[in-house]
């Protein structure tokens, strides 16, 4: 494989000073190639949600480096961090985070005014994008008169319209039940076979299955870290 | 993108009428106080000027009394004589000059009862207080001089007596005094003390005198100065004259004023217009109170919509364009609540100024500086919350509850 997209070298981070000092990252170096479905798992407190908070540029690490397409962009500042996420990065979160209030189509038209796309393109990529996570037709629908997976869908379409070389998912199936989970990472998993990158965290074995390879967190170190043949 | 930030901040306003609308009640109220002071105190200040103009040029009125300011304070002083007026008209730099005897008295026509003041002068009276004669004909020189009982009829009395049918020719009784009417009077309106001049009945000045007020007292005199004659050197020559005539030994104080009617006009004016600054000012103060109204429902919503501000820098907003979208929006509000306030500003003067009969004078200049106001308050009252929203960490922005 040519240059990883995303790449820690020796990342630490520390919350704290002396005493109270937590190592939530103690130096982890690891890469994660275009096109992989990387599931991280691991206790409470092991440091996945911090990696994943790295990963997707909204905290950066206390010490080491963390390249991202081959740049350091670790000590970016945080504007520049802002326009990352703008360009490469799609968020997917445990509680939706939907605008409410707000209607699917606008809620996933929201990336795309932050990258100054004209509103007829942005309003024709919405519709696409809800049509690929199955929402056509509920294009008007706020989220409050959506199910739950539903929402997790529009999250889902938000995060490709934003046009993403990587989706980054804490927890996505965290507040839905198995069948839903399921519908979701079916959906993950054939947006990874489209060529985008997931990262997405969990603490449920069934649905680290979807991914390709598995990362384990334990006590701030990667404990574990097996590719597997084929995904589900 | 700015378009789309106003676009976006009108949504987030729409998603809450009602606490909008309070939100920028202050606002509206001081904008509309503002504006309607400044309106009112504007008309007010035109009709004045437009009194001073429909006076004439050098009017100056001689009255008896000490020179001094405010009613009452004028102490009794002898009255003057009708040879004191044929005295002042003599001068060289005096135009024209009218005596003036007022009493009050009850006009009879028919059963009909009416209590008005009647006027005791001259026909060069007219033209010096810029009268009209709507009907019929000013008194005559031998009317004058034989104190003939005939009338004019200001436009107040004539329709309390007569309506709308011409008094020409008609008799009525003043006093016990049989009086026929020669002419009607152009209406004047309300002076601005806000007296009725049109409630008045004008008789040749040795009438009244001879069979109202039964004395040769004059109680003030009208004098128009010719053209090219300054205000100063005409006061100075009547009361160098004056103080002859009554006898008052140099350097004693005069027991008369000569009073300029234009200085009268444009200390009113002053005073309206110092008056109007003083509460506009009043009125501006609760601008700044709205202003802080838009700033605390603005650090609320910045904590109510922690999450939201989350979700926009997760998805790749920078802190910047957070800040532009919430101070955006407090401009937008602070706006629509200085729109507002024009509106109501305007239409509770157009509404004052009727009541008041001053002309409804509004002012591009003012309306648009109060715009222009509520747009800084709301930047200047946006940029602590919006700054708020900008700097807030987006880990803790999501995980906010």
């Amino acid at each position: 494989m040519d240059a990883p997209l995303i790449e820690f070298r020796n990342v630490s981070r520390i919350y704290g000073e002396g005493e109270a000092e937590v190592r939530a990252l103690d130096g982890v170096s690891l890469t994660i190639a275009e096109g992989e479905f990387v599931a991280i798992m691991g206790p409470s407190g092991s440091g996945k949600s911090t990696a994943m908070n790295i990963i997707g540029c909204l905290d950066r690490p206390s010490a080491g480096d963390y390249l991202f397409n081959g740049v350091e962009v670790g000590q970016v500042s945080q504007d520049a961090r802002a326009l990352l996420r703008r360009h490469y990065l799609g968020f997917v979160f445990q509680g939706f985070n939907l605008l409410s209030r707000t209607s699917a189509l606008e809620n996933v038209e929201l990336p795309m005014i932050y990258k100054g796309l004209p509103r007829a393109e942005r309003l024709v990529r919405a519709r696409a994008a809800l049509e690929k996570v199955g929402l056509a037709g509920r294009e008007a629908h706020q989220p409050s008169q959506l199910s739950g997976g539903q929402q997790q869908r529009v999250a889902i379409a938000r995060a490709l319209a934003g046009d993403p070389l990587v989706i980054l998912a804490d927890e996505p199936t965290g507040n839905l039940d198995t069948h839903r989970s399921r519908e979701i990472m079916e959906l993950l998993v054939a947006l990874n076979r489209e060529g985008i990158t997931i990262v997405m965290v969990t603490h449920e074995e069934d649905m680290a299955e979807f991914a390709t390879r598995l990362i384990v967190f334990v006590d701030g170190r990667v404990s574990k870290d097996e590719r597997k043949a084929g995904a589900a | 993108m700015l378009w789309e930030t106003i676009r976006l901040a009108v949504q987030a306003i729409r998603r809450n009428v009602m606490r909008s609308l309070l939100t920028v009640l202050g606002v509206v109220i001081g904008v509309a106080a503002v504006i309607a002071m400044v309106t009112v105190g504007q008309g007010s200040s035109a009709q004045v000027t437009a009194q001073v103009e429909s006076l004439g040029t050098n009017l100056l009125i001689l009255r008896p009394g000490k020179q001094s300011m405010g009613p009452g304070t004028r102490e009794a002083a002898p009255a003057f004589r009708l040879t004191d007026v044929a005295a002042i008209k003599a001068l060289p730099v005096v135009e024209v000059a009218a005596p003036v005897v007022s009493t009050s008295q009850t006009v009879v026509a028919g059963n009909l009862n009416v209590a008005t003041t009647v006027t005791g002068t001259s026909a060069d009276y007219l033209s010096l207080g810029g009268w009209t004669l709507r009907k019929g004909r000013a008194f005559t020189e031998s009317e004058e001089r034989g104190g003939s009982a005939v009338c004019l009829l200001g436009e107040t009395v004539r329709q309390k007596i007569f309506g709308n049918t011409d008094p020409t020719g008609e008799t009525l009784r003043v006093k016990n005094v049989s009086c026929t009417v020669i002419g009607l009077l152009g209406a004047k309106g309300a002076s601005s003390f806000g007296q009725d001049q049109d409630d008045v009945v004008m008789m040749p000045v040795r009438a009244v005198q001879r069979r109202l007020a039964g004395s040769q007292d004059v109680n003030s005199v009208s004098i128009g100065l010719r053209n090219g004659v300054s205000t100063t050197r005409g006061v100075a020559e009547i009361e160098s004259l004056m103080r002859e005539r009554r006898r008052i030994a140099p350097g004693a104080e005069q027991d008369f004023q000569v009073t300029d009617l234009k200085q009268i006009a444009a200390t009113l004016s002053g005073i309206s217009t110092i008056l109007t600054g003083m509460l506009s000012s009043v009125a501006a103060v609760s601008l700044l109170v709205g202003g802080i109204g838009i700033m605390n429902i603005m650090l609320v919503s910045v904590t109510e919509r922690t999450r939201e501000i989350g979700i926009r820098l997760s998805v790749g907003a920078t802190s910047g364009q957070v800040l532009t979208q919430f101070l955006v929006e407090a401009v937008v509000l602070s706006l629509a609540g200085g729109v507002l306030g024009i509106v109501v500003g305007l239409a509770l003067a157009a509404l004052a100024s009727g009541f008041m009969s001053i002309p409804f004078a509004p002012s591009p200049a003012v309306v648009a500086l109060a715009f222009l106001f509520s747009a800084v308050v709301g930047v200047i009252f946006g940029y602590f919350p919006a700054r708020r929203a900008a700097r807030l960490d987006p880990i803790e922005a999501l995980r906010h509850q």
